[in-house]
């Protein structure tokens, strides 16, 4: 299959790699990595059962343009000038996958292109990242967790394949569907904030699997629904309500293996160009906070691994096919080459390698970090991480 | 069912125009894979209802695969035959549903894994086609004119980014009458060189008084048909069973006179009600409905003049707000309109060098009511900036 990635796509890949990388090296100070540079610190001195895991995807993927070109750099401050020098970045995470958020972010998830319907209310075909990790460590349902947007991604959090699935996955919040629980039987008609998924407008899957319930956010939360409901009007997005959430998981269950999706950017298919800046500035600040955050919080301080990607790119501007920013319909180049930063201990600091990778590799990469074997994956391990 | 089965009784339920056109190839589309026959056949079920460009084109485009060998078309369609289709598609009715069943096969070929390869033979072919039979040149330069940022005093940031490498930047235009020159113009234009569907004025809000031979859409004007959509769509989600597949599909299987909607020119009627129909977000920010109109207007229409006036869309509320908010009327957001126009601009005219005669084609784009304007053309100096005044008028002299 990856035969079909033409050899114009790869050239496009390779340039747009490049590029990236001298972005990153004038303007956050990155240094070249090699892939002969090994990690000399490394996880080793943190033993396993101690290891944590934080993923942050985005389920609509922002230009570098309006990112890490100098033009875009204004909308990513945080990431510019407190992430990046911090991490170890990959500018060429090629994703050769279906460019549909849910059946991408699940490929993500289990290291296997998925071919799922992506706007359907389906597990995916493989074992994901928390069956393994639960499984193989012995782990129990509070250790992994996902936090995503939007309905269709409530089926995320386990497959259906035989070996692993029901009962060994992660533990999956919607916040937005939390919150159209908690705010029953008002009056407001909040069509416009829990619209799921912006590239099918007023259209959302109906839920199933196992997300979580209401009643939970006080029992393992420790949030009463008046709560979560007088926080919920002080944020201005679903992603800020994410965060929030994810904040409270890890302060009261500090779940080793933690995956939150994030969707705001993703207002770019309505095509007003204001409202994805406007999204790209609020993941930014998000992620700054996440990441704050683990170094806060005493479970995670030291020993947690940050990784952030978006789930793929946009289309180009210089593609007739596409129309810009607004979709990533064409699956040229820039709709599927992205990147990959991580950060925590013993990650190499201020270094950016553009060897192409695929987006597949982080599961096994996160196999490595907490010692689970993913063997039905098909990517490989990043090997600058290890 | 297979190209090579058809018949033209098979045809019967095509248009008129349209059932001519492809009975009188049907020896030529015998001969194409199923990869690629559909998307001929959902261009030429619309045929009756196209521009003008757009039916040159397509007959073109169709005496040409006529005309090749059976040699030749094997070279030029390798890349289409090399395509691995499912007995499900082979099956469909790809005959009466054209554009069903490239929705199908898009969905297939990711699924697959054969999109780069599809796309590849794609773009092939478009080459091979465009080297074989170029476009004709138009019969005047063309003219771009956005207009941005109605409703807006002033604003600090800068403006045109994009756009400045590519043409001269005005700081110091004189603003007074402004709108009206422009519309002027484009009516002397229209007057100069005229043609069916040749030059027109789309507005994201409501119409300013304009010359009648311009072809006109508005945002404003759409609004009945807008509302009777957003309820046809909200009526088709609640049905059992839906999604956004089947969705889609019933939305471009609305006509005109669905949504209450005639203005009696067929051809334009659903050029309109498909801006609502296939755009994303058109339904709801007039910003989005005003750029994928004029995207559309350029590619098919391939209009010698064209005139885009952004108006302020509705503001997208806070999560705080909708969760507090009572049923109130509809606000507006100006600066974040002028920030989506100011890349449609950029857009309107990434699209307009899209076209033939590229190298003679001419831009402007003003902000409405103040004083900064850029213009590119043939002889328009690159990356240059004016602090001069200068009137919209003799900047269009300039131009054209």
């Amino acid at each position: 299959m990856s035969s079909h990635f033409s050899a114009t796509n790869q050239k496009l890949a390779r340039q747009l790699a490049w590029t990236r990388r001298e972005f990153l090296r004038t303007g956050a100070a990155m240094a070249l990595g090699s892939t002969l540079l090994r990690n000399p610190v490394a996880l080793a001195g943190i033993p396993t059962k101690k290891r944590k895991v934080v993923v942050i995807t985005f389920g609509g993927g922002a230009r570098d343009q309006e990112t890490f070109a100098p033009e875009g750099q204004e909308n990513i401050p945080h990431l510019m000038r407190e992430l990046i020098p911090q991490s170890t970045f990959f500018t060429q995470v090629v994703n050769r996958g279906i460019l549909g958020h849910y059946v991408a972010t699940a490929s993500l998830a289990t290291g296997v292109y998925e071919t799922i319907n992506n706007f359907a209310s389906l597990p995916p075909e493989h074992p994901t990242v928390f069956e393994y990790f639960r499984k193989d460590l012995k782990r129990p349902s509070t250790d992994a967790w996902v936090v995503a947007p939007s309905n269709g991604f409530n089926r995320i959090g386990e497959s259906n394949n035989r070996a692993y699935g029901p009962g060994l996955g992660a533990s999956v919040i919607l916040p937005k569907h939390l919150l159209t629980a908690a705010m029953s039987g008002r009056a407001t008609d909040y069509e416009h904030l829990l619209r799921d998924n912006y590239e099918t407008p007023l259209y959302a899957p109906d839920l199933g699997g196992n997300e979580f319930q209401l009643q939970q956010l006080q029992m393992m939360l420790k949030l009463s629904v008046d709560d979560f409901k007088a926080h919920a009007l002080t944020l201005s997005s679903p992603d800020e309500l994410s965060v929030y959430i994810a904040r409270r998981l890890m302060r009261q269950l500090a779940p080793s293996l933690l995956w939150i999706t994030m969707h705001d950017i993703d207002i770019a298919h309505a095509g007003a160009y204001s409202l994805y800046i406007d999204g790209i500035r609020r993941t930014d600040r998000l992620c700054a906070e996440m990441w704050r955050a683990i170094q806060s919080e005493p479970e995670y301080a030291g020993n947690t691994t940050l990784f952030i990607l978006p789930d793929f790119g946009r289309d180009s501007d210089d593609d007739s096919g596409g129309n810009g920013f607004q979709h990533h319909r064409t699956g040229d180049a820039l709709s599927r080459t992205t990147w990959m930063m991580a950060l925590g201990p013993g990650i190499r600091e201020g270094v950016v390698y553009d060897r192409p990778m695929q987006s597949t590799d982080l599961v096994p990469t996160l196999g490595s970090v907490l010692g689970f074997s993913p063997s039905l994956a098909q990517g490989k391990p990043i090997a600058e991480l290890l | 069912m297979l190209p090579r089965d058809l018949r033209p009784e098979q045809f019967s339920g095509y248009p008129p125009e349209a059932r001519k056109l492809v009975t009188n190839y049907i020896a030529a589309l015998q001969r194409l894979p199923l990869s690629f026959l559909p998307s001929l056949l959902r261009e030429s079920i619309e045929y009756d209802y196209k521009f003008p460009v757009e039916r040159k084109a397509l007959e073109t485009e169709l005496a040409n695969l006529n005309s090749l060998s059976a040699e030749q078309l094997q070279e030029w369609l390798k890349g289409f035959a090399q395509i691995h289709l499912s007995a499900a598609l082979e099956n469909f009715d790809w005959i009466n549903a054209p554009a069903q069943f490239v929705e199908q096969l898009s969905s297939y070929l990711w699924t697959t894994h054969q999109l780069d390869a599809f796309r590849a033979a794609a773009m092939a072919y478009a080459d091979r086609l465009h080297a074989a039979v170029p476009p004709e040149p138009p019969s005047a330069p063309r003219l771009g004119i956005t207009v941005i940022g109605q409703g807006v005093a002033s604003y600090d940031e800068p403006l045109f980014r994009k756009l400045r490498a590519h043409g001269a930047y005005y700081s110091h235009i004189n603003p007074e009458n402004g709108l009206r020159v422009l519309l002027d113009a484009v009516a002397v234009r229209a007057k100069a060189h005229p043609a069916p569907y040749a030059h027109w004025y789309i507005d994201g809000g409501k119409q300013a008084e304009h010359d009648a031979e311009l072809t006109t859409v508005s945002y404003a004007a759409v609004e009945p048909a807008r509302a009777v959509l957003l309820s046809k769509m909200r009526a088709e989600i609640d049905r059992p069973g839906m999604g956004p597949e089947a969705l889609r599909t019933r939305l471009a299987q609305l006509r005109p006179a669905d949504l209450a909607f005639s203005e009696g020119d067929e051809v334009l009627d659903r050029f309109r009600i498909k801006m609502l129909t296939e755009g994303s977000g058109t339904q709801v920010f007039s910003t989005t409905f005003g750029q994928w109109t004029a995207r559309e207007a350029l590619r098919r229409a391939q209009p010698l003049t064209l005139l885009v006036r952004f108006a302020p869309r509705q503001r997208q509320k806070p999560m705080n707000e909708l969760l507090t908010a009572t049923v109130e009327a509809t606000e507006l957001d100006p600066v974040g309109s002028l920030v989506d126009a100011d890349m449609a601009a950029y857009y309107n005219w990434l699209n307009q060098q899209r076209l033939p005669g590229a190298n003679q084609s001419s831009f402007l784009v003003w902000f409405e009511g103040n004083t900064q304007a850029l213009v590119i053309g043939p002889a328009t100096p690159r990356g240059t900036a004016s602090t001069s005044p200068i009137t919209l008028s003799n900047l269009l002299t300039s131009l054209v």
